[in-house]
């Protein structure tokens, strides 16, 4: 909701002893604080589903076995002296129906008090407890939501955005210049939240426009750099991501999708920026384009961005949306030895001894040595948005326009296909030799933040279907078939299905231009809202 | 102290005549007689016949979007903040195009400075009407006269508290070239447009006109005087003032962040084990 106080805001939370990878349509207990909960999302109510609601606050009462009445506006006023305690009652109120000790709450409701003080503390403890009991005594029924406590603990938990962030904090991120804009902003919450620690400049500037042109100032002047915004915002850096690519400065952009056309829907979620983020710019010049699906692979994705985007010299975007930027995902951890850090950059003695220093000197690999300016001695550092030469100064003459656009272009294309990996295969037959005499009668293809619900519904139809997805991840340039013969996968699967969160099927076009491969049968959603695993059920059956 | 040859660039393809050749020169000789080396400067420009200027001398360089220099030249110095950023900008570039930018830049204060060179008129897009034409302006595109009335760059300057504000004119390269080092060694941001004729697309505000007008503020003027210095660039038709208007020392943009305080960005090493705590953060 873009409405900051007030209205209808709603989260949803699942709670499993498997690993859960999507959203869900049904819901088990629904918490309402007010009527407006109740009536709008009662018919998602799961059959033996509860809502805990509390009718002396609401002022309205419900009948039927399905409502448990709390009252916890009573209970905050009576253990906390305060009615914004509420929220605290009702949480211990939900461990109650779990029959979860709140322990842990506990635990983060001191530290998220902590500046208030102890008997702000100590009340909402209180409240917590007196919430738990009542249920505890009152809701007989509640047993059947009870959960075993799970034997581990310590999980982290991370959502897109600050994956993004942390990926980036953690590849050396030095420059982050954004305008803020739903859905990515979480991005620059992040870095500024740490900006102080770990010597981050996070500018806010006054546009995209600046934004953009910013992280390409921070960048040629020797730091690693990166913006990020949504839709609309990148529509405004179309010509810093052109003269990203002429100058050759290292980028990384993070696009975080959110419904358009123009403002849309600002705080809802869609894939509709795929091909916009393909063709973005103008003329020709190589990009790449990660889409991770989930917070984890968000985080290895953003370093992955940072060492190609300076490798290459090329704009590396991770492509976002809000469904994946605001879901929390536990995980047992991320691991930092995976973590690429290579200095690409020369600095201080790199250039010792070198007579003749060019910017854009032609080499085999298109790939120019990238000289810090003022940190190489006397060697200057030129370069030009203008088509240039060698040394980065303007040119008209047509030879040299085709040897730079050989070197910027035609070169490192190639080399970054081979630094893309295939997509990831999961369902029948193993991931290891997903290429096997038993191919899948039932295909799911997707990108970006449907990962999850695509896995979910593979291990939901399993039992009865030969079933398998096929998620992609590193999404432009699309990898080589050659290690991974996804292709042949998707041609000799009984039916191969394009999942996406959008009107048009923007990935299964990519996937025609690039292979000619074409997909028979797609499933779209353009409401703005993720697709869940019942609901994707239901379509792929309607396809069957 | 570097010599006048060691800023030689390429050769400038502007009109015979064109101001910008003393803007040039008078730079190359600010620079010089401040004892700034080439590898120090980092010349940011944008798109315009002013925005070639860089390749004509030397110096790091980002020649990069039209209107787009000021964001570049902002982050570069807080990346590297020991480089001298000058912004060589045309008034199209920087009060049409990146007028935004130069609003927001003179808020934030970065120690840059923003040369602009201001002659009345678009001339790589040959001749159309720019921010600072007079009102009534004829052109292929302004059949009815430019019904726009002009931008005040200083006025504008000084209403954002601008720490340094100066006008100058191609035709008096000595004075300019004193501006200039006054602009360079100017703590935050500067800003100082230059008058320049347009040989070829200007055909009203000519050398001889610019001459006739231009004459330099006084010796006993006050520099910190924010109120009457407005006052001052309010002063254009006859007479126009030339020199530095206005004067103040804010803290710039680099003073204000702490962590570039002993060391600048760009030589802060990054270092993985530094950073691992914060997976710990999530937990």
């Amino acid at each position: 909701m873009s409405r900051v106080r007030g209205g209808h805001n709603y989260y949803q939370v699942r709670i499993s002893d498997r690993k859960v990878t999507a959203s869900r349509e049904k819901v088990d207990v629904l918490v309402a604080l007010d009527l407006e909960s109740i009536e709008r999302h009662r018919a998602s109510l799961g059959e033996k589903g509860l809502v805990l609601y509390d009718s002396e606050s609401l002022k309205k009462s419900f009948e039927g076995p399905e409502f448990l009445d709390v009252p916890l506006t009573k209970i905050a006023l009576e253990s906390g002296k305060q009615r914004v305690m509420t929220n605290s009652v009702a949480l211990g109120a939900v461990h109650g129906v779990l029959g979860v000790e709140p322990d842990t709450l506990g635990e983060i409701l001191k530290e998220a008090f902590a500046k208030k003080g102890e008997g702000i503390i100590e009340k909402n403890l209180a409240c917590v407890r007196a919430g738990y009991d009542y249920v505890r005594e009152h809701c007989k029924r509640c047993e059947a939501f009870e959960l075993s406590v799970p034997g581990e603990k310590g999980f982290m938990l991370i959502n897109g955005l600050q994956a993004i962030g942390l990926g980036a904090l953690l590849s050396g991120c030095k420059f982050y210049s954004a305008y803020p804009m739903t859905p990515s902003t979480g991005i620059m919450n992040f870095l500024a939240s740490k900006a102080e620690q770990y010597g981050i400049i996070v500018e806010q500037a006054e546009d995209e426009l600046a934004a953009i042109n910013m992280a390409l100032g921070a960048s040629f002047a020797g730091v690693r750099a990166m913006t990020g915004t949504s839709g609309g915002g990148f529509a405004l850096m179309n010509e810093g991501l052109s003269l990203a690519a002429m100058t050759e400065t290292p980028l990384v952009l993070a696009e975080v999708q959110r419904p358009g056309p123009a403002t849309g829907l600002p705080t809802r979620t869609e894939q509709a920026d795929l091909l916009f983020v393909l063709h973005a710019g103008h003329g020709e010049f190589p990009r790449v384009i990660y889409a991770p699906g989930t917070p984890k692979q968000a985080f290895y994705l953003t370093n992955k961005a940072f060492e190609l985007a300076e490798k290459y010299q090329v704009p590396v975007f991770i492509l976002a949306d809000q469904y994946l930027g605001d879901t929390q995902w536990t995980y047992g951890g991320f691991d930092p030895e995976k973590l690429i850090y290579n200095d690409y950059r020369l600095r201080d003695k790199d250039l010792e001894g070198v007579l003749e220093y060019k910017r854009h000197t032609f080499t085999g690999s298109g790939i120019s040595p990238l000289a810090v300016p003022g940190e190489c001695g006397r060697h200057l550092v030129v370069t030009d948005s203008d088509e240039h030469d060698e040394e980065g100064h303007i040119i008209e003459d047509a030879e040299t326009r085709v040897l730079m656009m050989q070197k910027r272009l035609l070169k490192k294309l190639p080399l970054l296909r081979r630094e893309m990996e295939g997509p990831l295969y999961y369902g029948i037959r193993c991931s290891e030799n997903p290429g096997g005499s038993e191919l899948p009668e039932i295909l799911l293809a997707g990108f970006g933040s449907t990962y999850g619900v695509m896995k979910e519904v593979v291990d939901m139809l399993s039992k009865d279907r030969k079933i398998a997805m096929l998620h992609f991840s590193e999404i432009y340039p699309l990898p080589e078939p050659e290690g991974f013969d996804f292709l042949a996968i998707l041609k000799n699967a009984g039916l191969a299905i394009c999942v996406e969160n959008n009107a048009t099927g923007q990935f299964a076009k990519l996937l025609r231009a690039e292979t000619g491969f074409e997909f028979t049968c797609q499933i779209n959603r353009y409401d703005g809202r993720p697709f869940t695993a019942e609901k994707l059920v239901e379509e792929i059956h309607a396809l069957l | 102290m570097p010599s006048f040859e060691i800023y030689e660039g390429q050769e400038p393809a502007w009109c015979p005549g064109c101001g910008n050749f003393q803007i040039l020169s008078s730079l190359k000789k600010a620079l010089v007689e401040l004892e700034i080396e080439p590898w120090e400067v980092l010349l940011a420009s944008g798109i315009g016949q002013s925005s070639k200027l860089p390749h004509y001398m030397k110096g790091h360089t980002f020649n990069g979007l039209h209107g787009r220099a000021l964001p570049v030249a902002t982050a570069a110095k807080l990346a590297n903040h020991k480089l001298h950023v000058i912004v060589i900008a045309g008034d199209g570039d920087c009060y049409g195009e990146g007028g935004n930018h130069l609003i927001h830049t003179i808020r934030r204060n970065p120690n840059i400075t923003l040369l602009v060179h201001n002659n009345q008129i678009y001339g790589l897009t040959k001749g159309q009407a720019s921010p600072t034409s007079a009102q009534g302006t004829h052109s292929k595109v302004q059949p009815f006269g430019n019904l726009s009335e002009p931008l005040n760059p200083l006025a504008l300057a000084i209403s954002l508290n601008c720490g340094f504000v100066a006008r100058g004119f191609s035709g008096d390269p000595e004075f300019l070239k004193e501006l200039m080092k006054a602009a360079i060694t100017h703590k935050g941001f500067s800003l100082l447009d230059i008058l320049q004729p347009c040989v070829t697309f200007n055909k009203v505000n000519t050398f001889g006109w610019y001459r006739d007008r231009v004459y330099r503020l006084e010796e006993e003027y006050n520099l910190n005087d924010r109120v009457k210095a407005f006052a001052r660039t309010l002063e254009w038709g006859e007479k126009i003032p030339n020199g530095i208007f206005f004067k103040n020392r804010r803290k710039t943009l680099e003073e204000l962040i702490p962590i570039i305080q002993e060391k600048p960005l760009v030589r802060q090493e990054f270092s993985i084990n530094k950073v691992k705590p914060e997976l710990k953060v999530f937990y």
